[in-house]
C-alpha cells in the first residue's frame, strides 16, 4: 500500500505542473495583448496594455511568461474577470457555493437511484424495472443533456410552471440580499435550516430539482449498469449459494452477504461520476441560468474573458485530479487487493 | 500479413452475426445509412443557392421571431429565418464531418502515442502515459471550451478542440491493445528471423491490435456529436447560420418556453434538430451496444466524455 500510496502522491504535482503547462499553452496561441490580461488584477490596469507586456515580458520566450504567470497563480492572482466584474479569486468564492450544492445534491440523487435500480434490475432480472433501466441507460446515453435539460425546462417550467429556472425566485433573493439572511455556507438550503427561514428552504430546493434531475439523467446510466453487473457476479459467487444453501432468507443473502460487495466496482465509478457533474454543471447551469461556477465559464469563454477562463479551467482540473485520487485511494481501502497488484 | 487478416476476418465475421441477427441493431444500422444517405444527397435535398458556400443556411425576411411549418419552410424556420429543413439536411454532413474527423483524429493520434509508449515500454511510456493523464485531468467539455474560447469559433477549431480531448482515450487503448499482442509468439519469431522495429510493427503488431481500437472509434461516433452539438448549443460552435444541429438548438432557447398561455408554440424550434441528434447517437449506441457483447469486455466499462 506504501508504495501505491507514495506513488500515487509523487505524480499528483507532477500532473498539477502539466495542468498549468496545458493551460498555459493554449493561451500562447493569441496575441501578447490579448494575453496581458491575464496579469490585470484591477481593471483600472486594463488601459495599460503595452506597460504589462514590458512588466511581464509577455514578448519574451514562453519560459519566461510561464514564470511570471505561474508565481501570480500561485500566490493567488489570477486575474481581473471581466465578465463578472470582479478579480477571478472572488469570483470563483462567489460562484463556487452554487455549484457545490448543486453537485452534492446531484450526486446524491445519482448514486441513491443508480444503486437502487442496478440492485433491482440484478435481483429481477428480466424484470419490469431491468427492462426500464436498460432503456433509461440507452436513452441516458443518447439523449444530449441540453436536450433533456431544456425539455425539462420546457415541461415543468413552460407549461406547468412548478419549477423554475435561476437559483431563488426574486421574493427570496431581496430577503437574501437584505442583510436580515446570513449566509456563512453559502449553500442555500443549507443556511436556510441555520436560520430556520423555512419558506427560503423549499424555494431553494424548488429550483434545484430541474437541474439536479437533469445531471441525474445522464450521469445515472452508467451507474445503473456497473451496479446491475457487479451485483449479478457476486450473486453468482460460490459463498452466495452457501448462504442461501445455510437456509438465510434471501433479503439477508442480499443485504447481508452480496450487496457489499457488489458496491466496490461502485466506488471507482463515483470518480468518474464526480468528472461528469463537473463537466455537466457548465450546461446545465447555463441552461437552467443557475449562478454558478459552470455557468460563469462558459459565459466567460463566449465574451474572451480569459482570465476567467483560465481560472474557471484550472480550478476544475485541480478537483478533478483531487477527487481521482481521493477515489483511488478509497478504492485501495476498501478492497485490499488493489494494494498489492 | 496473413496473420493480420485472419484476426480482421475472426473479429468481423461474428460482429456482422451479431447485429444482423437482433432486430434492434438491423433499425440502427438502417437509420444510419438514411443519415448517411441524406447527408450524401444533401444538394438534391435541399439544394443550395448559386455562389453561396452551401453550408451557410438562407434565411428569408429579417423577422426574429420563429415561423411555423408552411410550404416554403416544411420544418418552419428558427429565430432569424434561418430554414429548418435546410439546416437539418446539410446539418447531417457537418455532423458526419465533426465526427469522422475527429475520431481519424484521434486514431491517428492514439495509434503513435499509444503504440510508442505500448511498444518501446520504459521511460518513453511513462513520460507519454503522464502526458494523457494531464488531458485526462479535465472533464472533456471544459477543455474543449477553453480551447474553443482561445481560437474561436468555426468549424475547424471545433474538431481540434474535441480532438484534442478524446485522443487520450485512443492512446491508452492502444498501449493495452499493443502491450498484449507484443507478448504473443508470431511477435518474437518475426524478431528472430531479423525483422526490424518498424516492420514487426507495421506488419504484426498494428494489425493485430487495430481492429478493437477501430470498433472503439465507431462506439465513439455518438459520443463526439455530444459534444460538438454541447459546443454549438453553449455559442461556442461554428459559425452563426452555419448548418449545424446543435446550434439549431441553441437557435431554440429564446423560444423554447413560448408565450404567456401557448406553452407550445414554438414546438417546431426544438422538436426537429432534438429528434434528429437524438435518433443519430442513438442509433450509434444500439449498433455499439451490440458490438460490445461479441468484443472485448474492457470497452463495456468506456468512461463517457462529457
Amino acid at each position: 500500500m506504501s508504495a501505491y500510496l507514495a506513488r500515487r502522491l509523487l505524480l499528483l504535482p507532477l500532473v498539477m505542473i502539466g495542468v498549468t503547462f496545458l493551460v498555459f499553452g493554449v493561451m500562447q496561441t493569441l496575441p501578447p495583448a490579448a494575453r496581458a490580461m491575464l496579469f490585470v488584477q484591477k481593471p483600472e490596469q486594463a488601459t495599460a496594455i503595452q506597460a504589462i507586456i514590458r512588466k511581464y515580458e509577455l514578448d519574451k520566450p514562453a519560459y519566461i511568461q510561464y514564470w511570471h504567470w505561474i508565481r501570480g497563480v500561485l500566490h493567488g492572482d489570477l486575474g481581473y474577470s471581466q465578465s463578472a466584474r470582479m478579480p477571478v479569486k472572488q469570483a470563483i468564492a462567489v460562484f463556487f457555493p452554487a455549484t457545490l450544492e448543486l453537485t452534492f445534491f446531484s450526486f446524491l440523487a445519482i448514486v441513491t437511484v443508480g444503486i437502487w435500480l442496478g440492485m433491482q434490475a440484478a435481483v429481477r432480472r428480466d424484470g419490469i424495472i431491468d427492462h426500464l433501466s436498460r432503456v433509461l441507460s440507452i436513452t441516458g446515453y443518447s439523449l444530449p443533456v441540453f436536450v433533456w435539460g431544456v425539455m425539462l425546462l420546457f415541461i415543468f417550467y413552460g407549461y406547468f410552471n412548478w419549477f423554475p429556472p435561476e437559483r431563488l425566485s426574486l421574493e427570496a433573493s431581496l430577503f437574501v440580499q437584505s442583510g436580515k439572511f446570513k449566509t456563512p455556507t453559502g449553500l442555500m438550503t443549507l443556511d436556510a435550516v441555520l436560520s430556520r427561514q423555512w419558506w427560503i428552504f423549499w424555494d431553494a430546493l424548488r429550483h434545484l430539482v430541474l437541474p439536479v434531475a437533469t445531471l441525474t439523467y445522464f450521469l445515472t446510466a452508467t451507474l445503473v449498469r456497473i451496479t446491475r453487473a457487479a451485483m449479478l457476479e457476486v450473486l453468482g459467487q460460490e459463498y452466495v449459494q452457501t448462504a442461501r444453501a445455510k437456509g438465510l432468507a434471501e433479503s439477508v443473502v442480499i443485504g447481508k452477504h452480496a450487496r457489499r460487495n457488489a458496491l466496490i466496482p461502485v466506488i471507482t465509478l463515483s470518480g468518474s461520476i464526480l468528472v461528469g457533474l463537473l463537466g455537466g454543471v457548465v450546461i446545465t447551469e447555463t441552461i437552467f441560468n443557475f449562478p454558478g461556477l459552470g455557468r460563469w465559464g462558459a459565459s466567460a469563454a463566449l465574451q474572451l474573458d480569459l482570465p476567467a477562463v483560465a481560472g474557471f479551467a484550472l480550478l476544475i482540473a485541480v478537483v478533478t485530479v483531487l477527487a481521482n485520487l481521493a477515489v483511488d485511494l478509497l478504492y485501495g481501502y476498501v478492497d485490499p487487493r488493489i494494494r498489492l497488484g | 500479413m496473413m496473420r493480420g487478416r485472419a484476426a480482421w476476418i475472426q473479429t468481423v465475421a461474428p460482429v456482422a452475426k451479431v447485429v444482423t441477427s437482433r432486430p434492434l441493431s438491423v433499425l440502427a444500422a438502417s437509420a444510419i445509412l438514411v443519415f448517411f444517405a441524406v447527408a450524401a444527397l444533401a444538394p438534391l435535398l435541399a439544394p443550395p443557392r448559386p455562389n453561396r458556400d452551401p453550408y451557410l443556411i438562407p434565411t428569408s425576411g429579417f423577422e426574429v421571431e420563429p415561423m411555423p411549418p408552411s410550404a416554403s419552410h416544411p420544418f418552419g424556420t428558427t429565430e432569424n429565418q434561418f430554414d429548418l429543413y435546410y439546416g437539418l439536411i446539410w446539418g447531417a454532413r457537418t455532423t458526419f464531418k465533426i465526427s469522422v474527423s475527429v475520431i481519424g483524429a484521434s486514431v491517428i493520434a492514439g495509434l503513435i502515442i499509444g503504440g510508442a509508449a505500448g511498444y518501446y515500454g520504459g521511460p518513453v511510456d511513462e513520460v507519454l502515459m503522464r502526458i494523457t493523464d494531464i488531458f485526462l485531468a479535465f472533464p472533456g467539455l471544459i477543455l474543449a471550451v477553453v480551447i474553443v474560447a482561445v481560437l474561436g469559433k468555426g468549424l475547424d477549431k471545433v474538431i481540434i478542440a474535441i480532438a484534442a480531448v478524446n485522443w487520450p482515450t485512443y492512446a491508452r487503448l492502444m498501449r493495452a491493445e499493443i502491450l498484449t499482442v507484443k507478448e504473443r509468439e508470431f511477435v518474437a519469431a518475426a524478431r528472430a528471423v531479423g525483422a526490424g522495429t518498424l516492420r514487426v510493427l507495421r506488419k504484426h503488431i498494428v494489425p493485430n491490435a487495430i481492429f478493437p481500437f477501430l470498433v472503439f472509434g465507431s462506439l465513439d461516433m455518438g459520443n463526439v456529436v455530444i459534444v460538438s452539438a454541447a459546443l454549438s448549443f453553449l455559442g461556442l460552435g461554428t459559425e452563426l447560420g452555419y448548418a449545424d444541429w446543435g446550434q439549431l438548438i441553441a437557435f431554440s432557447r429564446r423560444w423554447i418556453l413560448g408565450a404567456p398561455g401557448r406553452a407550445f408554440q414554438y414546438w417546431y424550434t426544438i422538436i426537429f434538430p432534438a429528434a434528429a441528434i437524438t435518433l443519430f447517437v442513438l442509433a450509434w449506441n444500439i449498433l455499439g451496444d451490440a458490438l460490445r457483447d461479441v468484443l472485448d469486455p474492457r470497452l463495456r466499462s468506456r468512461p463517457r466524455l462529457k
